[in-house]
Formats: C-alpha cells, structure tokens, sequence
C-alpha cells in the first residue's frame, strides 16, 4: 500500500514521542515504530534525567555544561552542550507537568541525586543533578509520553519495520516500512523523515541493550549515502550484571554503593581519587577492566563486586528497587547482604548521523539534507563527545527531540511534495524474495555470534591497532557470509525470522564503520582507548571522524570540533 | 541440562487448529526461558513466533503461559523448571495472531477507557507541581506497570466476563486516582462505577500471584471500590 502523510517519524522512544507532540495537531504526523508501542528501549533507562535544577543543594547549567564537556573528553561541541544544560530545567517542568512520577524532596519538589560526571565546583564533588523516579525513570517518561501523544491523537503505526529510506535528487521523499502481522510492505510518502531508530548495542555480544537495539535508521541512512559522525566512540557501562549485561544503575553507586575487588578494595580510589565511583563511565570500566586483567577480578575471574550491603534495605526498596529485583531474580542475590558481581556490558553509542543541534541531518559539506531528521541515540549531534554522562540521555531524547520537532514544522512551509521515484518498494521486495527463496545457507543467529564474538574480543574497553585489524577482517569475511543466509519462515504473520535476517546486515555495516572509525583514531580519548596509543593527543584528533559508505568501502574523514567556552585540559576525576 | 518443551503452534492465516510442537534444547541453569526460546527459533525452527525485546522485565513484550501460569519469558529461570518439560502458551483470553503473539488492542483499549494521563484544569506553574513525599508514596507500586498483561490474562474474572475491564486498566486508572497531582478524581471514580468496572473483582488475588514487578494489583482494586463507597455517597447501585 501507498501512505501519505506530511511528517513520519520513526521510532516511539522518547526522542520519537517528544518531537510527534510537537508537530502533530500543526502537520498530519504519523509514527512507525519497529516494536508494540511502549516496549521502545528509553524505558529500560534507569537511574534519572539530569537537571541543575538546584533542589537539594546548589547547582547552575554552567556547571552541568562542563561536566558534559569533560565527560566528553573535550570532543564534544560545546555549543550544543550549553543548549542541553541550559534547556535541561524546562525540560524537566515539562515532564512533571505532563505527569511523571518523580521521587519528591521532604519540601515536595523533584528529588535529585548524584551521578557518575555531575559536579559541583566543575569538578570539586559530585552534585545532586539526577531527578529520578525510583530506578525506572526511562519507563515512568515513556508511558507517559505515549499515553500523552495517544491523548492528543497521533497517529501510530505500531510493529512496522522500516527497511528503507528512499531519496530522489539527494532529499528525502519517503520510507519502505514492512508491516510484521501481515508481511506486506508499504510505501509511506512524504515531505518530512525523522529517524528516532535508538542504539546498536547488539553489535557486541554483552550488553543492555534490547534486541530491538539494531541500528536500523543509522544503517539505512548510511547505506542512503549519508555520513555517520564519531562511530568509534562506544560506551560501555561499567556496571552490567555479570554474564548477562543487564543494566544496574549508576544510581547505585549515585546512592553511595561502592565497587571492590577480590581484596574487598574500593579501588576507584586509585583511578579517580576525587569522586572515585562516580567518575565517568569510561573512566570506571576501564578501571574494572584493569583490574580484571591484573588478576584482581573476583576469584581470579572476569568481574568484581557492587556492594550495596551499607545502603539498608528502606534506601533499595524506595530507590533502587528494579535493579534489587533483577539480581535477586537472575543471580538469587539479596543486594541488602550479598555483593553483586558485574563487569562492564556495552551501553549507548555516542556515534550516529551526523545532525546539527536544530536536528537536521547534514551531508559531508555540512549541508542540511532536505526533510531529512534525526533525533536520539541514533543522531550524532556531537553532543556527548567521546563518552556520554548517565542522565545526560533521557535529556537529549527530550530537549533535540522537541528541537527536531521544531525544525520539521519551520521546515514544512518550503518543503514540497516531490514524486517518488518509479517503484519505490522494487529494491526491497528483491531483497525479501531473495531470501525466501534461498533453499539452503547460512543461519542469520550464527553470524551475528560470531560478529558479536569479533566486537567484543577486539572493539571493546581496549583497542590495538592489531586488535581493530583483527576484527574488521572478520567483520568483512561474516559479510560476505551474511549474503548466504536462508531462513526457515517462508509465512508472511510475524515473520521475525525474515526481520533479523534483514537486521544482520545493518548490524554489520554498522560494526564495519565502527571498526574503521576507530582504526583511524590514533590516540585515546572518553571511551575510545588504544594501548597502542594509550594518550589524548588534541594537536592532531581534537576533531570528529566522520564516515561515509562508497563503492570502495567506508570512507573516513574528520571535522572540526566546537569549542567556546571551555579549553581542552587533562582529564582527571 | 537438556530441556524439553512443548510450545503452542497456530498460524490462523494456513492452520484450523492450534497445535503443540516438541523441542529439545541445551540450556544452563542460570538462563532465561526467553534463551531456551531464542535457541529453539535461531538454532532449529525459524517459523516459531513471538515478541521479546529488552529481556530483562521491563519492556513487556514476552508475557505468556508458562507451565500453566502466566509470566515474562525473561524474568523465568531454566533451573525452576528443572526435570520438568516446559509448556508455553499464549496469554488466555487473548486473540492469537501466531503462536505465541497476540492481539494487544483490547488490552490497550481498555486501559485508554480509563484516561491514563494527568488531567489538570490548573495552569502549571514556572516550576514543578509541588507533591509531598507521602503523596509520591501513594502511586509508587502502581508505577511499576510495564502493560505486560500478565496479570489480566490470569484473571479468572476474564473467563466469565469478557467485558470486564480487568486488572491492568484498574491498576492504570489507580495511578491517576490516587495521583495528588490530578484533578480529574470524582470523574475518574465514577466512571469505574459500573458493573464491569471495578466491581467484578472478587478476590481470586491471581493477578497478584503473576504479576512480574510485583504490584499488590487486588489490594488496589480493593482501594478503589472502598474509595468509590467512601466518596460518592449517593451513587445508584
């Protein structure tokens, strides 16, 4: 079928959520999500939005601004830096005023707590920013976003699958979505694109990341020609549950909970003798990760222990009572008496499209491509640097989310309706019948384990030259396989055989440019550390890498970055 | 280990009858039923059916019948089925779209019946509404819901009365009754004084028993009807 609507926006999380509420009701707006509605991955954020809002003790955005900053390891741009931590206050109002359940104060007004980064004094201690609901912030914010967008009429295309983003004369004309309960594919026409796809975290093996988490709007956007900014900046959590990855909050250790090693030492005392647990996080996962390697991990083995023992059971079941249950369920650990162990678990992607702060996506001149969007995990908005602060996503999602929103309806008074192209639907039809009538091949699960496997062993806290070399051979060769896959669900209800057929392929281009990304890095710097190169070096890479697809392959290249207030110093915690 | 399972095979589009298919996967002790599932489809039957995303109990999407009791695929454990074959099911009550997926809507439905948004005549202030701690407190389990639907597919009500709106909708019209912040609460108590609103809860606590963020859903059921008697005395029933 042919849909036509002024505006379609991709992805129900909250990036999605907030710039629909702004455009619906002005311009007839729909929204395609991969998932049920409500199931998008901004609700398994946890630990809060961050905020100077000042309610427990003093705090000012100049402050938060910093933090973001140094956070980033001084690659973030530091104009949409001050955006974020100025708009952060409005922001917050605005959700409990739509009605989220925040934690209160004793005087009745938005709790906040510590957060790994957040400091007052930029960078004496660590600062009450987070304003929290318990340790399921991200889920309060997301039904109330949805249910507020279903109050005001928004239109919703749940379970379709965007497959691809279909351009004429380089602007966007429309997207091929394919419907999961029927099997049809669609072609939705239109003036405006936002992508609003989230993260790719299921490129690596362990992470918190859901399985929905697969990068379909980055991939698809870069397979359209449109170039992917700091792709080798990948965060991983310090805190996963060992094994799994599951997330456990930063606002556990923000709640006091300490990280020790088999000698029972708090040993972020170490590594950031300031805030200590609450430094950033690469600074914490790289600490754990060290402290594996020299063989002080728990009994010799791959993680170390959250003690939570000190904190009293009021304090977890009123504050932390999710990531109580999650280790109680998955390990039959009672945090109030038993240490938790956990190893880092990839997190949240810094890099993605490359938009600037009003969310329009540019191309490598720095041009706005026409009625192209992008908002969230999936933009690169070179907001976050080389590694992003806990709190500062939920933010983003809502600020550049309305921001986006903004932009689309100025935009829509000169944006016409183009034709599409003749048969915009042909490509991606080929490519589902080809798989279908694949009699025998490869299983699209042992691909993306191996690919998993890859990532992992070589892309992830550490990189060498050797390492990165190592994984973007085999991330080439999987490719190659990837083109043999076969399914099994020839069906056209539900056939989510054929989907993560489909999303292998994003996932391996998107490692691909992960992998040359961060080949081309020769320093280290947030998340990003080579052994190889184990210093900051800001005289040649204070810049963004950006990549493009070609004929030839991934294409790397840089830009500068924006710095107005705050110079680049030595990063300490 | 090895385990054994017996999943619930129907694909209304091609089959007249609902059938049960038989695996055998390894597994660890320490893993998910939502792991076996996934070995299963990506190791040996592409054609198997159902929604997951976050695995960890939060997004919502694997509520189904597990050994007869409804729960999330995610949050069930390989060693509390130990030597036990494992029968999964889709949530009852609720139309199959394939195997192990369902038609959410009426679900939805039912829980938009009730208004699940903050409705406040008021202008907001420059800053947040103010709400005391023991306010907050008050909505603090009923925060929990992640639309699952686990609790009102274990509803026996929901057997005999398919017009019953069902737990969840009630949990969901709780949170704004009690939310200090709304100022929509007589409206909202009428409109769940109905014969298939509140009322036809009596006590089987099933919804209780699954629910996988443990929320006390039958006390708050309770709640309401005594809030109902309590604030609008002179209702007809």
């Amino acid at each position: 079928m042919i849909f036509k609507h002024d505006v379609i926006i991709v992805g129900a999380g909250l990036a999605g959520l907030r710039a629909a509420m702004e455009v619906a009701g002005a311009a007839d707006t729909a929204l395609l999500s991969k998932v049920y509605p409500t199931r998008s991955h901004s609700g398994a954020a946890q630990g809060g939005i961050a905020a100077a809002l000042g309610n427990e003790e003093e705090d000012f955005w100049e402050w938060h601004m910093y933090d973001t900053i140094k956070g980033g390891d001084y690659v973030a741009d530091q104009d949409v830096a001050e955006i974020l931590a100025k708009d952060a206050p409005r922001a917050v109002y605005e959700l409990e005023h739509m009605g989220v359940p925040f934690n209160r104060t004793p005087e009745g007004k938005i709790a906040q707590r510590a957060f790994g980064g957040h400091t007052r004094g930029f960078g004496k201690a660590p600062v009450k920013r987070a304003c929290y609901a318990a340790d399921r912030s991200g889920r309060v914010i997301l039904d109330t976003l949805y249910f507020e967008g279903v109050r005001k009429g928004l239109k919703i295309y749940p379970e379709f699958h965007m497959l691809d983003l279909v351009m004429k004369d380089n602007r966007v004309v429309g997207l091929v979505a394919y419907e999961l309960a029927t099997g049809e594919v669609h072609f939705f026409h239109c003036r405006a694109v936002l992508l609003a796809t989230g993260g790719y975290g299921k490129v690596f093996k362990t992470t918190s990341n859901a399985f929905a988490s697969t990068g379909d709007g980055v991939f698809l956007a870069y397979r359209a020609g449109i170039p992917l900014e700091d792709m080798e900046f990948v965060q991983f959590h310090p805190t996963g549950i060992y094994g799994l990855g599951v997330l456990i909050s930063e606002a556990a250790r923000g709640e006091g909970g300490i990280l020790r090693n088999h000698q029972g030492e708090r040993f972020m005392e170490r590594y950031a003798p300031t805030i200590k647990d609450l430094a950033a996080r690469d600074v914490v996962s790289r600490a754990i990760a060290t402290e594996i390697l020299e063989g002080r991990g728990i009994n010799g083995r791959d993680y170390v222990h959250l003690d939570l023992t000190h904190l009293g059971e009021k304090k977890l079941a009123e504050k932390l009572s999710d990531i109580t249950s999650f280790v109680k369920i998955y390990l039959g650990i009672d945090a109030a008496t038993e240490l938790i162990p956990v190893a880092p678990t990839c997190h949240y992607m810094m890099g993605g499209i490359q938009a600037g702060s009003h969310g329009r996506v540019l191309d490598t001149e720095q041009n706005p491509i026409p009625g192209l969007y992008a908002a969230g995990e999936c933009s690169c908005l070179s907001l976050h640097g080389a590694n992003r602060l806990g709190c500062n996503s939920l933010l983003d999602l809502v600020v550049f989310g309305r921001r986006a929103g903004t932009s689309i309806l100025q935009d829509l008074k000169h944006l016409s309706w183009d034709d599409p192209p003749a048969h915009p639907m042909k490509e991606v039809q080929d490519r589902i019948r080809s798989l279908k009538e694949r009699k025998s091949g490869e299983k699209h699960g042992r691909i993306r384990s191996a690919m998993q496997e890859t990532m992992t062993r070589n892309c992830s806290i550490f990189r060498t030259e050797q390492s990165l070399s190592q994984a973007l051979a085999e991330v080439r060769a999987l490719k190659q396989q990837a083109g043999r896959v076969a399914i099994d669900n020839l069906g056209t209800r539900f056939n989510t055989d054929l989907l993560e057929a489909l999303e292998l392929e994003y996932l391996l281009g998107l490692a691909e440019t992960i992998v040359v990304s961060a080949l081309g890095r020769k320093e280290s710097r947030g998340a990003h550390f080579r052994d190889d190169y184990p210093e900051r070096n800001d005289d040649d890479y204070l810049k963004h890498t950006l990549v493009q697809r070609t004929d030839d392959g991934p294409q790397v290249s840089t830009k500068p970055v924006t710095i107005t207030i705050y110079p680049p110093k030595p990063r300490t915690y | 280990m090895e385990m054994k399972f017996k999943i619930f095979r129907f694909d209304p589009e091609v089959d007249e009858e609902p059938r049960y298919q038989e695996y055998r996967v390894a597994a660890d002790p320490a893993e998910r039923i939502l792991d076996c599932l996934n070995r299963i489809k990506w190791e040996q039957d592409g054609t198997l059916s159902y929604r997951m995303s976050c695995a960890h109990g939060v997004c919502g999407s694997d509520g189904m019948r597990i050994n007869g009791t409804c729960a999330l695929a995610c949050q069930k454990l390989v060693r509390e089925y130990a030597d036990a074959e494992v029968t999964l099911e889709p949530l009852p009550f609720f139309r199959v779209l394939k195997d192990l997926t369902v038609d959410m809507n009426a679900f939805l439905e039912g829980i938009l019946y009730f208004r699940p948004w903050l409705i406040t005549l008021s202008d907001p202030p420059e800053q947040e509404r103010l709400q005391s701690q023991e306010e907050a407190k008050r909505v603090e389990e009923v925060i929990r819901c992640i639309l699952c639907a686990c609790c009102t597919g274990a509803c026996p009500v929901m057997s005999e009365n398919p017009n019953y709106v069902g737990p969840a909708a009630l949990v969901w019209a709780f949170r704004h009754v009690f939310d200090s912040r709304d100022e929509k609460r007589i409206e909202r108590l009428n409109q769940l004084d109905f014969p298939d609103g509140v009322w036809p809860c009596v006590n089987h606590f099933e919804c209780t028993r699954v629910c996988p963020k443990k929320i006390p859903v039958t006390k708050c059921i309770n709640t309401l009807k005594r809030e109902i008697e309590k604030t609008l005395p002179g209702r007809s029933q």
